[in-house]
């Protein structure tokens, strides 16, 4: 096991975002993290990359407890994310901001090194062509996978994705797809956030559900989409549950 | 499972040849090259011209540049705005003085403990304010200098009020007053001369890029990796080594040192105006900036339209640049010509 | 203990003017986010045109308030329009280095035109004697029109509709502007009113003490501290940070020497940032 969450809850003053989350991640599957909006999903994120301490439970990375470590440490530890909204180093060029991710993230490299990694990575996503633009001058689709490069350049064993789909074309979407199973077939373990339900159905090896910050259903992307309460909890968002089950009835058509 | 190093994509690094390793540094220094050549031109000018009074306002000059890019590894490339930066140059300079006039010490190592009280002080204090971010950091940073100057107007074994002078005699160890005058200027100029290398070697560091890395989205960079709060308390020592030095060399070549000049808000603000208008963030702006302010200081000054209001005009000046050229003079060339960028760091 | 007793009573009635000076710098703070660095340079206007208009027009010094605030409103949506108004959104270095410059402009043109020697408005309303302690009548009236400018302020901001437009921007400027909230009109009138409340405050300091045109610049590091004691952003919390600091000005003399009153101010000042940015009084926004 990669992760191991035992019951991660997390307040915000009165609101309380995530209830007793636990799951089991294994090493080099894709785990899709869905549910609909402000369920907290993203919240998830933070209390796993350290970005907040759980008010209660536990986070266990590669059999150590990190429970309400710092976000640095948990970089160095070999976790890495990208962020929903975009956090670019605007005044960096994008070659720099990767290269941070290289020499910071889990190896620690040198910045020759750094710099021959972030040549790598930034040719992988696509980006080459823009390495030596300020990242504040990139457009929305291009500082997603800007985030992404970032996050690989640091050669995590976990990279946690935050809606990396969301704002992009179709023909975007199924170059990030496959950049993701890219990434997974190299042996790091991902999990990914994600609306857009096509595509985390088809890449996804498991699914975890969040509603209201409760856990409510887990296992194959085949089980979940048959599971009422999770069909309910996407009726709250009609358009979200018609097209899961739209999406849901082409992938079983194609089969 | 098989592990992420030895993929493709993301696989080690490869290894860099000798000659590609060899012109990527050379062309690293490339950047050095102006700020060297302007600090060199600025040691030899006095001799050149032969006027101790050239040397005096080269002087002040020379001191600016130091100071401004002391700071500028704060505020340029970490992002935070140190408002009582003047808290380390008067606190150094009264520790050394001290140590001068009372102690009897010499001025070398009387500078080196001006320095190291102003670095520690820096280290204690950033443990501290550097938590706070924006607006609160800079207000605490005038928070402490406003302290530090009433506890030294209280502090006896400093003179309180009054301050310390040097004996004259002290001067005698060092060939006369005259001679002594020459000397601080030389060291004067060795000190700039080392802050700015210091201040390149950090802008080219790894170190240097998690600092740019915080200045941009402290958080982002956190999640990167960046050990932002032991990160920014170094480049808050080093950045306050050199004041702590510095005001040792002015207030011994002052002759004395009182609560009020050592510890003037203004000053502090001056360095940063500095800094702006030379661009924050580069190893030269802070030493354009540092030249460009006093020399049109020093014109102000004795131009009769504006001897009287050349608080008011400086005041204009500066808004100007803020609304206008925030990038400051060497920021604004690097966006209009890209191609300077290698000379322009 | 009597000594002690007029002692805490002094500070009391400063501490209200206090209170009002840093009022404006706090609102200011709180509705923007910009520390306003040409606060002090304003309360040295408003001390000179109560000066001014005393002097040479044989003015009451409290009618002279009345066209003080209105030169401090006008004044401060002129800087924010020149100043400001184009760097809200930057870095804060931004709009600290712009209001310093006003600040410098102030300051160069008034040490030119006045000169930097003391002035005071040489005016009485004679005193009262409370227990042992004799209060001059000037310094309580001072302290009762604070309390109203005060009064009047929160009435402002809770009662008519610009006011909760201010309050509105000050939560939340991108929300209030989808509700349709003018905000640069507001920002504007917030930073007029925050300088409005510095000259006022200024107006009613040279009813009390001589100064110079300099002499903003002590009631700006004391607004600072006491900005921060009562909630940054928070400009009723304002007056009872002016109060703690008043009664601290006060009662601290009475055990050591006064030249240690600025060593405490400002290590208490450094502290409650430390442990408590948002004030002593919790609320973070007014
Ligand atoms: N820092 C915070 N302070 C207070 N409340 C927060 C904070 N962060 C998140 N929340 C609240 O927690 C809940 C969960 O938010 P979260 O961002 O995790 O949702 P999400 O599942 O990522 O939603 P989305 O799909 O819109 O990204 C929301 O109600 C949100 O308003
Ligand atoms: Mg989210």
């Amino acid at each position: 096991m990669i992760l191991q969450l035992e019951g991660v809850s997390k307040n915000f003053g009165g609101l309380r975002a995530l209830s007793d989350v636990t799951f089991d991640l294994p090493e080099g599957q894709i785990l899709g993290l869905i549910g609909p909006n402000g369920a907290g999903k993203t919240t998830l994120f933070n209390c796993i990359s350290g970005v907040y301490t759980p008010t209660e439970g536990r986070v266990i990375f590669r059999g150590q407890e990190v429970t309400g470590h710092k976000p640095y440490d948990m970089a160095k530890a070999g976790m890495a994310r990208t962020h929903q909204i975009v956090r670019p180093l605007n005044e960096l060029t994008v070659r720099e901001n990767v290269i941070v991710g290289s020499c910071f993230g889990r190896e620690g490299n040198g910045l020759t090194a750094a710099g021959r990694i972030a040549d790598e990575v930034l040719k992988f996503v696509g980006l080459d062509g823009r390495r030596d633009q300020l990242a504040g001058s990139l457009n929305v689709g291009q500082k997603k996978r800007l985030e992404m490069a970032r996050a690989l350049a640091a050669r995590p064993y976990l990279l946690l994705l935050d809606e990396v789909l969301a704002g992009l074309n179709p023909s975007e979407i199924g170059h990030m797809v496959e950049i993701v199973r890219n990434i997974r077939d190299q042996g790091v373990t991902i999990i990914m956030i994600e609306h857009v339900m096509k595509a985390v159905m088809s890449v996804s090896d498991r699914l975890v559900v969040l509603d209201y910050g409760r856990q409510i259903a887990e296992g194959t992307p085949q089980v979940v989409a048959n599971d009422p309460q999770v069909i309910e909890a996407y009726l709250g968002d009609p358009d979200l549950a018609l097209r899961l089950m739209r999406d849901q009835a082409r992938s079983q058509e194609s089969t | 499972m098989n592990s992420p190093q030895d993929s493709s994509v993301v696989g080690s690094a490869p290894k860099v040849s000798w000659r590609e390793a060899l012109s990527q540094n050379a062309g690293a220094y490339v950047g050095l090259i102006l700020p060297l050549i302007i600090i060199a031109l600025l040691t030899i000018w006095p001799t050149v011209t032969g006027k101790d009074i050239t040397r005096e306002s080269i002087f002040t000059i020379m001191l600016s540049i130091a100071l401004a890019s002391s700071l500028n590894i704060l505020l340029g490339y970490t992002g935070y705005v140190s408002f009582g930066h003047v808290v380390f140059f008067g606190l150094g300079g009264y520790v050394g003085f001290y140590l001068m006039a009372v102690q009897g010490w010499s001025l070398w190592p009387a500078m080196a403990m001006g320095g190291l009280a102003a670095g520690l002080l820096a280290f204690l204090l950033g443990k501290a304010i550097l938590r706070l971010r924006g607006g609160y950091f800079a207000l605490a940073t005038i928070g402490v200098n406003e302290a530090m100057r009433a506890f030294i107007n209280n502090f006896e074994p400093f003179g309180g009020p009054v301050g310390m002078t040097l004996n004259f005699q002290v001067y005698r160890d060092y060939g006369g007053a005259a001679q002594a005058l020459r000397m601080t200027f030389y060291i004067l100029a060795a000190i700039t001369f080392i802050v700015i290398l210091v201040s390149y070697f950090v802008r080219m560091s790894k170190f240097g890029l998690g600092l740019l890395a915080i200045r941009e989205d402290e958080d982002a960079a956190e999640v990167m990796g960046v050990v932002a709060p032991s990160a920014k308390t170094w480049a808050y020592v080093l950045s306050a080594i050199f004041p702590g030095i510095l005001g040792v060399l002015f207030f011994f070549k002052n002759g004395s040192i009182e609560p009020v000049p050592a510890f003037r808000l203004n000053f502090s603000i001056e360095m940063i105006v500095m800094v702006m208008l030379g661009g924050q963030g580069t190893v030269l702006g802070p030493i354009l900036g540092g030249i460009g302010y006093q020399s049109l200081r020093g014109y102000l000054l004795t131009s009769p339209l504006f001897k009287n209001i050349q608080l008011a005009v400086a005041g204009v000046l500066l808004l100007v640049i803020v609304l206008f050229v925030p990038a400051g003079v060497v920021g604004w060339l690097r966006n209009r010509f890209p191609v300077l960028r290698r000379i322009l760091q | 203990m009597d000594f002690l007793f007029t002692s805490i009573l002094d500070g009391l009635m400063l501490g209200f003017v206090y209170g009002l000076a840093a009022m404006g710098l706090t609102l200011i703070w709180g509705v923007m986010n910009v520390i306003n660095l040409s606060h002090g340079p304003i309360i040295s206007l408003g001390m000179f045109g109560v000066y001014l208009l005393f002097t040479f027009l044989g003015m009451n010094p409290y009618i002279a308030l009345i066209f003080v605030a209105l030169f401090g409103l006008l004044l401060g949506i002129v800087i924010y329009f020149v100043a400001v108004n184009r760097v809200i959104d930057a870095p804060h270095l931004s709009t600290l280095l712009a209001t310093f410059a006003v600040a410098m402009i102030i300051t160069g043109l008034g040490t030119a035109v006045f000169t930097a020697s003391p002035r005071n408005v040489d005016y009485s309303l004679g005193s009262v004697t409370i227990g042992n302690a004799t209060i001059p009548v000037t310094r309580i009236v001072a302290a009762v029109l604070s309390v109203l400018i005060t009064a009047g302020l929160y009435l402002y901001l809770h009662r008519t509709r610009s006011g909760r437009y201010i309050r509105a921007v000050a939560n939340n400027r991108s929300a209030a502007e989808l509700m349709g909230v003018p905000s640069v009109r507001i920002l504007a009138l917030s930073f007029g009113i925050g300088t409005m409340l510095a000259a006022l405050a200024g107006g009613l300091i040279s009813t009390l003490f001589p100064f110079t045109i300099l002499a903003g610049g002590t009631y700006e590091l004391k607004s600072f501290v006491i900005g921060v004691l009562g909630g940054l952003g928070n400009p009723i919390g304002a007056l009872f940070g002016g109060l703690i600091l008043g009664v601290l000005e006060g009662i601290i003399p009475t055990f050591m020497p006064a030249t240690w009153v600025p060593v405490l101010e400002f290590g208490l000042f450094v502290l409650i940032l430390l442990v408590r940015p948002q004030g002593l009084f919790g609320a973070k926004k007014s």
